[in-house]
């Protein structure tokens, strides 16, 4: 199964054991979603449940927070992550603080999914990836899946969470294939790590896209330098599965973090600065970071290209980190 | 009648500062006769006494602000109690209000107690919000009281999910969503007016046009001065009504709500109303005349209703002082009520920042002042380190963060002067 067709899965599925849940967002209902992950809800659900929206993200979201806040459990599409920018104020001021600021009298439990990442040359207003962002606001929980089958799993808890959940999807993730369990009430746990390779030599975390590329790059570091790597997938970056990853330190002494998005304040920064925190006497080299380059996305898919870390990337920093050690 | 009063109350948009506004029905000489039949007795009354009760509130909020018992940004709808209770006099219990950050009185108005709403401003645990919200974010769920908002123009598309709720239940619900005349500029305006005609939500807007978006006065601030207009072309039709007039703005807003809740139409309503006081406590007023404020003052709706009822034999003066005194009396005990209300104890810092429940496990967040650390973190005894961390933050809060429990009113008094 393809990640759209497991995405439109998942949502079918909650839809039809839970009256509450509706999804709401711009060309969800008759165009059927601009990356056809809503294909077939409109026809199967109606007008009611499955809702085209004028372009109005603040709105959009906010609508969301009120219709929770009432008791509905929404499902919010924004176009692409870039677009979210719009409704940064539902998203942080309202979503994310009124269960805190009103005292836990109210939830809002809430889903805005969008797609985000480069790859598809739509340049510098198409293709960010903005997970530090949404990581850092306390109140959000934050999803990143980057299998079809992580994709379901988690969109099924996100939609059953009494939290406000970002959840971010790759656009080059959505014609990815993978293995769905069709069992409906197969819902992933947030907060749990995958461990997508095992490896004693050094730990590469990868999100979205990245934990592919990660796979890749331990794939040529066994094949090529006799290197094992552990590739951790983190799946959620709020809640995160640090223990996953301080175990797998522990083990490998080394660490490299990959994902798309910029090199300042990143998930990358984030997660080594925990690392360095908790695990310091175990490392023996530097946490690397392989990060997006700290420009807006350009649209030559030639710049595009090495503006995206690749495999080759990922296998020079986990060297790096086994520099004088072999 | 209350329309043509308010249009009246319009000036001409000026240079600089805006000239001296025309307090409605005021200045033409004539005197107004009664716009609307008064209501039974009993009702009558309970618009009074939600008035006056909201009006000492204010009164006694703004000096316990000078007092720093209330701290941040406090501000007063001194001046604005008959749009209030006008509008929230006839509202189901099942309808939703939501507002904006002046809306202690909202609150009250909806029957949320006094002293709860005091303690929020204090910042105390028996506040409305555990003293997490303040002034600007009362909320009382109970009674669908559905915030208070520091975002101008925030809530609007909040009221607009909350109508969606209703009507995807199938439920009659109304919301009634209130925001000042400075939020008609901000695009939730325009994007939640258009969703919310194109969906045909059972929602009515209500501007509370006190004809200044802080400091700037209306006509400083938006280029159509007509807000009951302003929203024409996005869908919604509005009117306007005197928000000095307790019995226009009850019979407007009624109506509307009426039309919501009945032909799934949703309206906007501009009240004309005023506030005596600044923007906000810290709030110098230079944009502003005092004449302007006094003019506005002679037609304080309080005082105006409380005539009218006395005039009509409704009520004596007596029981006029009466309602007075019980005001006092409920506002006095709030304030004693929020001094001797605790602080909130730091240990609760993270409560109700997630809802984990039998769905989601793990933990949410990688702070280790966490009190509840998730498996696995207990080795690291969070707990105590999460005490030694908060108590060392709150520290940087001062005394009078630390203020102990049950201190005397006369201290804090003493230490004022003393100061």
């Amino acid at each position: 199964m393809r990640m759209r067709e497991a995405i439109n899965a998942g949502l079918r599925e909650e839809m039809e054991r839970d009256e509450t849940v509706f999804m709401m967002g711009e060309d969800v209902a008759v165009f059927q979603g601009s990356f056809k992950v809503t294909e077939g809800l409109l026809d199967q659900f109606g007008e009611k449940r499955v809702r085209d929206t004028p372009i109005s993200e603040n709105t959009i979201v906010g609508m969301g927070v009120g219709a929770a806040m009432g008791g509905l459990r929404p499902v919010v599409e924004i176009m692409t992550v870039n677009f979210a920018l719009l409704a940064m104020d539902q998203i942080v001021n309202h979503a994310a603080a009124i269960p805190y600021m009103f005292g836990g009298q109210v939830r809002v439990p809430l889903v805005i999914r969008m797609p985000g990442g480069g790859g598809h040359q739509l340049g510098p207003t198409h293709s960010h990836s903005f997970e530090a962002m949404f990581l850092q606001i306390p109140g959000l929980l934050v999803a990143c899946p980057s299998t079809p089958a992580d994709a379901k799993g988690l969109l099924k808890a996100a939609i059953r969470d009494d939290n406000p959940v970002i959840f971010i999807e790759h656009e080059t993730l959505y014609g990815a294939r993978g293995e769905v369990d069709d069992d409906g009430d197969h819902v992933l746990e947030f907060g749990r790590a995958a461990i997508r390779r095992e490896g004693t030599d050094v730990t590469v975390i990868g999100i979205l896209r990245m934990a592919e590329t990660a796979q890749r790059a331990a794939t040529a570091l066994a094949n090529e330098h006799a290197v094992e790597a552990e590739v951790i997938d983190p799946r959620t970056l709020r809640p995160l599965d640090l223990d996953t990853i301080l175990e797998s330190v522990r083990k490998t002494n080394r660490a490299v973090i990959v994902e798309e998005g910029w090199p300042h304040g990143g998930v990358g920064a984030n997660l080594a600065a925990l690392i360095q925190e908790q695990a310091f006497d175990d490392l023996d080299a530097p946490v690397q970071r392989v990060t997006g380059a700290d420009v807006p996305m350009p649209y030559s898919k030639r710049l595009e290209q090495a503006a995206i870390p690749h495999a080759e990337h990922v296998v020079s920093a986990a060297l790096a980190t086994l520099e004088g050690s072999r | 009648m209350a329309e043509k009063q308010a249009q009246r109350s319009k000036s001409k948009p000026s240079g600089k500062r805006a000239e001296g506004r025309k307090a409605p029905g005021d200045g033409d000489g004539t005197a107004e006769a009664p716009a609307s039949k008064l209501p039974d007795e009993k009702t009558s009354r309970e618009l009074l006494e939600t008035m006056a009760l909201i009006r000492r509130f204010e009164e006694e909020a703004g000096r316990q602000y000078q007092r720093a018992k209330a701290g941040g940004f406090l501000h007063l709808a001194i001046g604005e109690e008959a749009t209030i209770v006008g509008t929230t006099s006839v509202m189901r219990p099942d309808d939703y209000l939501i507002g904006t950050y002046r809306t202690h009185g909202h609150a009250l108005a909806r029957g949320t107690d006094p002293k709860r709403v005091m303690a929020e401003l204090y910042g105390r645990i028996d506040g409305t919000s555990g003293g997490r919200g303040g002034s600007m974010h009362i909320f009382d769920l109970e009674r669908r009281f559905m915030g208070g908002y520091g975002i101008v123009g925030g809530n609007l598309p909040l009221a607009a999910g909350l109508a969606l709720s209703s009507d995807y239940r199938g439920e009659d619900s109304v919301t009634v969503c209130m925001f000042g005349d400075g939020a008609s500029n901000t695009g939730n305006f325009g994007e939640t007016m258009n969703i919310a005609a194109l969906w045909s939500l059972p929602v009515v807007f209500l501007v509370e046009n006190n004809l200044y978006g802080m400091g700037t006065s209306i006509e400083r601030h938006s280029a159509v001065t007509d807000l009951s207009r302003k929203a024409e072309g996005l869908g919604i039709s509005g009117v306007r009504v005197d928000g000095m007039d307790v019995l226009a703005v009850r019979e407007t807003v009624a109506e509307h709500i009426r039309t919501a809740r009945e032909d799934r139409t949703p309206t906007l309503v501009e009240a004309f109303t005023y506030r005596y006081r600044g923007h906000s406590a810290a709030d110098p007023e230079v944009y502003r005349e005092k004449e302007e404020v006094q003019e506005w003052q002679r037609k304080d709706p309080i005082e105006t209703f409380a005539r009218r009822l006395i005039e009509e034999g409704t009520m004596s003066e007596a029981e006029l002082e009466e309602i007075r005194e019980h005001a006092d009396v409920v506002v006095t005990e709030a304030a004693r009520f929020a001094d001797e209300s605790p602080e909130p104890p730091l240990a609760s810092l993270y409560d109700h920042l997630y809802v984990v429940g039998d769905q989601v496990k793990g933990w949410y967040t990688v702070d280790e002042r966490s009190p509840d650390p998730h498996p696995g973190e207990q080795e690291r005894e969070a707990p105590d380190r999460a005490h030694e961390l908060a108590e060392r933050g709150a520290a940087y809060a001062g005394p009078e963060a630390s203020r102990t429990v049950g201190e005397e009113i006369g201290d804090a008094e003493d230490e004022e002067e003393g100061g």
